[in-house]
C-alpha cells in the first residue's frame, strides 16, 4: 500500500524530531508544556479534593487525552509522588463513567503511605500517573434485572460506581451494606437516597452496635437471593465465605467478586537472597514478603500492577532459584527456560535471580 | 606490617599520611556510615523537586539555545546559542546524567529518571560507562594498576606509576584529550587499550566497539548532521557553534574531573594494599584519595557537585544536592582523625592536576643518575629495541 504525501511528511518530521533529540525522545520536551497531550505517556490531573464527613477523600482527576474511559465498576492505578517517591495503588473508580474526569474515593488507613497522603497533603493540581481502567469486575452490557450488592467497608468503592454509572439501567436491586457505624458507612447518605427509590432496597448492617453479616443470614434478608446475580466486595475472609455460601447452593456462576488484597501465605523464615540481575543489586528477602515490595525498597525499577495478583503487570523472568506464590503456597522453580513470575504475589524461596 | 592501608601511599615527596590503627579505621567508617544514614533517611519531596527542577531548566537551555542557532549567522546569536548549548549540555553530562546514572535517584522509582533507563547526551554508551566508572573507578579509586581513571591509562600521575619515553609528551596529550574528552571516554569505556593488550577478549571488544559506534552515529547526526540542515543557510555555522560547544563542555568536565583526584596531597595505593579491605580501609582509601573544588553555588551545580569530589567518593549514590550539607561533617571527622581534607579553588586545583601531569612527565629522582641521563638511557634503549625488531624483520623478509 502507498503512503499518502502527509503521512510520509509527518513520518519524515518525527523522524528527525527525535534524531534532534536523541538520546532523549521528542516526548520528554513536549512533556514540559502539554503533559497531557494525546500520544504522552498516561497521567492526569487533580482538580479537586473532597474530604468526606466518613473520613475519606475524594479525588477528582482529569485525565490526558488518551483516556479510553471505564467501565463501573472497574480500577484504575494511580502512581502518586509521596516523599519523592513514585507509589503505585489501585482505587476503584466510583464515578458513572461518562464525563471527562474520574474520581476514586479513599479511606486513610493506618500507615497507609497513599491513602494518608491523599487525604492530607496532596494538592489540587499535582500531576500524577496513571494507567488505562482495568478489571473485570463490572455489570454486563445487558444488565441484569434482578441484582444482589454485599458490600463491606471500602469495597463498597466499585459498587458505588456500578449504582451510579448504570443508575437507569437497574430495575430490582438489593444492597447489603457492612460499615461500622451510620456515620462511618462510605456514601451513607447518598446510599440512603438511593435506597428510597422503589427499585432500591438498601440493607445496613453497622458492626459497632449489631453482629457482622453471615451469609447464613441470606435466607432471611433477601428470600430471593438465589435468582439474583450478585457482585460481592469486601475483605479476604468475607469473599471466602461468599464463594463457599454460593458453591453450596450451587450456583457460583451468579456470583462475582473482587478481592482487594490477596491471603499472604509463606514464611519469613524461608526467604533467600535475591539479585535482581538487571539493576545489579543484592538484597535479603523474607519469605513472605512480596518480591515486588523487596525489588521497590531496593529502588530497582520495578513494573508493577494490581499488586493483587490480578492483572500480571508485574511479571519478571525468573532465571534462577525458586520462589513461592503466596497465594496458593505453591513453589515455583525455574526450569531450563526462565520462567515468567508475578513479582507481587511471589516470594524469594531460597536464593533466587531475577532479571528485573 | 603496622598499617592495614595506605602503608606504601606516596605523593609527592611526601610518604604515608595517616598513623591510624585498624581499630580506628573501623571507628571511622562507622561515623561516616552513620553520617550517611542521616541524609539518605531524610530524602523526600523537595530532593525530588530539585532534580526535575534541574532536569526542566536544562531542557529550556538547550531548547532555547537550539533555536537560537538557527539564526547562528548573526554573530551575538552564535555565541549565544553556543554558551548556552555549552551549559546545556555541561548541566546534562554532570549534575544530570553522571549522578542519575550513579543512581542517586533510584530511590524516587521514577522509571524517567532512573539508572537502568538514562541514555546521556555524550558519545559514550551510559550501560559501558556505568561498568568503568560506576564498578571499576569508584571501587579501585587511586588504586595503582587497578583504577584505569588514574591518568586514563595514557598518563603518570603518581610517582609510583612507571615512567616511559612517551611520559615526555602526556602534557601535550592531556590537552588533546581534554578537548576531546567524551571521545577518550569513550574509547577508554569500551576498554580499547585493555584490548590492545590483550587484557579483553575480542569478542566483548567487538560488542562494545559496536555499541559505541551507534551511539557515536546518533550523536554526530543529530550534532553535525541534522541540527546544522535545520537551520537551512545558517547550516555552516550553527556546525561551527555546536563543535565548539561541545569542545567547550569537554574543556570543563576534564578540568572538573582532574581536580577530583590529580591534585598535589591527593594519595594513591599500591595494588596490594586493598587486599582484605574492610569498610573502614575502603572509606578511608577514598578519603586520601580524592580532592574537592571550593567555589559558589552555581560551581557546584555546573561540576555537578562534583566539586564535592571527596563526598561523592564517599557516597557514590547520595544525591548530589546532599552533597554540600554532608561536607561540613565530613570534614569534622577528616579533622579529627588528623587526615588531609584536599580542598581549594578552582584555578589552583587545575593549576596543581597541571603541574603535576608536567613534572610527572619527568622521570622520578635517581640518586645515581641526573633525570637526563635516565632519559637517555631510555632513548637509546628504545631505539636499540627499534633496531632489534627491524632487524628480526628484516631477515625474516630474507
Amino acid at each position: 500500500m502507498r503512503r499518502s504525501p502527509s503521512s510520509l511528511l509527518v513520518g519524515g518530521l518525527r523522524r528527525v524530531a527525535r534524531a534532534l533529540a536523541s538520546p532523549r525522545d521528542p516526548g520528554d520536551y513536549l512533556d514540559m508544556f502539554s503533559p497531557l497531550r494525546p500520544g504522552a505517556a498516561l497521567r492526569g490531573r487533580i482538580t479537586s479534593i473532597v474530604r468526606e464527613p466518613t473520613g475519606a477523600v475524594t479525588v477528582t482527576i482529569r485525565p490526558g487525552k488518551d483516556w479510553a474511559g471505564h467501565r463501573p465498576g472497574q480500577y484504575v492505578r494511580v502512581g502518586i509522588q509521596v516523599d519523592g517517591v513514585r507509589q503505585w495503588r489501585a482505587y476503584s473508580i466510583t464515578s458513572p463513567g461518562a464525563e471527562r474526569t474520574l474520581t476514586i474515593t479513599v479511606k486513610p488507613v493506618e500507615g497507609g503511605v497513599v491513602s494518608n497522603h491523599l487525604g492530607t497533603r496532596a494538592r489540587v493540581g499535582e500531576l500524577v500517573s496513571l494507567e488505562q481502567a482495568a478489571g473485570e469486575f463490572v455489570l454486563p452490557d445487558a444488565v441484569p434485572p434482578k441484582l444482589l450488592f454485599v458490600a463491606a467497608g471500602s469495597g463498597i468503592t466499585p459498587i458505588m460506581g456500578m449504582l451510579r454509572g448504570h443508575a437507569d439501567a437497574l430495575t430490582d436491586v438489593v444492597m447489603i451494606h457492612s460499615s461500622a457505624s451510620e456515620r462511618a458507612a462510605l456514601f451513607g447518605p447518598e446510599l440512603r437516597v438511593l435506597g428510597e427509590d422503589p427499585r432500591v432496597r438498601l440493607i445496613e448492617r453497622h458492626t459497632d452496635t449489631q453482629e457482622r453479616l453471615g451469609f447464613d443470614e441470606l435466607d432471611e434478608l433477601v428470600p430471593d437471593w438465589t435468582d439474583r446475580q450478585a457482585w460481592v466486595c469486601g475483605p479476604a475472609a468475607m469473599l471466602d465465605e461468599a464463594e463457599e455460601h454460593w458453591a453450596e447452593a450451587g450456583i457460583e456462576d451468579r456470583l462475582h467478586i473482587e478481592r482487594f488484597r490477596p491471603v499472604i501465605l509463606g514464611d519469613p523464615e524461608d526467604g533467600g537472597e535475591v539479585t535482581f540481575r538487571v539493576s545489579g543489586r543484592t538484597v535479603d528477602a523474607p519469605g513472605d514478603r512480596p518480591l515486588l515490595d523487596v525489588g521497590e525498597e531496593s529502588h530497582v525499577l520495578m513494573p508493577s500492577g494490581c499488586r493483587m495478583g490480578i492483572c500480571f503487570g508485574c511479571v519478571g523472568s525468573l532465571a534462577e532459584g525458586t520462589v513461592r506464590h503466596l497465594r496458593t503456597g505453591e513453589l515455583i522453580e525455574t526450569t531450563e527456560d526462565p520462567v515468567q513470575i508475578q513479582t507481587c504475589i511471589t516470594a524469594a524461596a531460597g536464593r533466587c535471580v531475577i532479571d528485573l | 606490617m603496622t598499617q592495614t592501608i595506605a602503608a606504601s601511599a606516596t605523593s609527592g615527596t611526601t610518604t604515608t599520611s595517616h598513623n591510624l590503627t585498624p581499630e580506628q579505621i573501623e571507628e571511622l567508617g562507622r561515623e561516616l556510615d552513620e553520617i550517611r544514614d542521616d541524609i539518605m533517611s531524610t530524602l523526600g519531596a523537595r530532593d525530588a523537586a530539585y532534580i526535575r527542577t534541574v532536569i526542566t531548566v536544562q531542557r529550556a537551555i538547550e531548547l532555547s539555545s537550539r533555536a537560537v542557532l538557527l539564526f547562528s549567522r548573526v554573530p551575538a546569536a552564535w555565541v549565544l546559542g553556543t554558551a548556552g548549548l555549552a551549559v546545556a549540555k555541561t548541566l546534562e553530562n554532570m549534575e544530570i546524567g553522571h549522578n542519575i546514572l550513579h543512581g542517586q535517584w533510584d530511590w524516587m522509582r521514577d522509571p524517567k529518571i532512573h539508572s537502568s533507563t538514562w541514555e546521556w547526551d555524550a558519545i559514550s554508551p551510559a550501560k559501558q560507562w556505568q561498568y568503568t566508572h560506576n564498578e571499576l573507578h569508584h571501587t579501585y579509586t587511586n588504586v595503582i594498576g587497578r583504577d584505569n581513571d588514574l591518568g586514563y591509562g595514557i598518563m603518570r600521575v603518581s610517582e609510583d606509576q612507571p615512567w616511559t619515553l612517551y611520559s615526555l609528551i602526556q602534557a601535550p596529550v592531556n590537552l588533546l584529550n581534554a578537548a576531546f574528552f567524551e571521545y577518550g571516554i569513550a574509547l577508554y569505556d569500551m576498554e580499547a587499550l585493555e584490548y590492545v593488550e590483550g587484557r579483553v577478549e575480542k569478542d566483548v571488544f567487538v560488542g562494545k566497539a559496536k555499541e559505541a559506534a551507534r551511539k557515536l552515529g546518533r550523536q554526530v547526526a543529530k550534532d553535525y548532521i541534522i541540527h546544522p540542515l535545520v537551520s537551512g543557510p545558517n547550516a555552516l555555522s550553527t556546525l561551527t557553534a555546536t563543535f565548539t560547544a561541545n569542545m567547550l563542555r569537554n574543556l570543563w568536565t576534564h578540568s572538573v574531573i582532574i581536580c577530583g583526584h590529580f591534585p598535589e596531597g591527593v594519595e594513591t595505593f599500591e595494588t596490594d594494599s586493598i587486599e582484605g579491605e574492610t569498610r573502614g580501609g575502603w572509606y578511608l582509601r577514598q578519603m586520601l584519595g580524592s580532592a574537592n573544588i571550593s567555589g559558589p553555588y552555581l560551581m557546584h551545580v555546573m561540576t555537578g557537585n562534583l566539586s564535592f569530589q571527596i563526598e561523592h567518593h564517599l557516597f557514590p549514590d547520595m544525591p548530589s544536592n546532599r552533597y554540600a550539607e554532608a561536607a561540613p561533617r565530613v570534614r569534622e571527622v577528616f579533622d579529627r582523625y588528623g587526615l588531609r581534607y584536599v580542598s581549594g579553588p578552582l584555578h589552583k586545583q587545575l593549576g596543581s592536576a597541571w603541574w603535576k601531569i608536567i613534572r610527572l612527565s619527568a622521570p622520578n629522582h635517581d640518586p645515581d643518575r641526573t633525570r637526563l641521563e635516565t632519559i637517555t638511557n631510555a632513548v637509546r634503549e628504545s631505539v636499540r629495541g627499534l633496531g632489534g625488531r627491524l632487524q628480526s624483520m628484516l631477515g625474516r623478509g630474507r
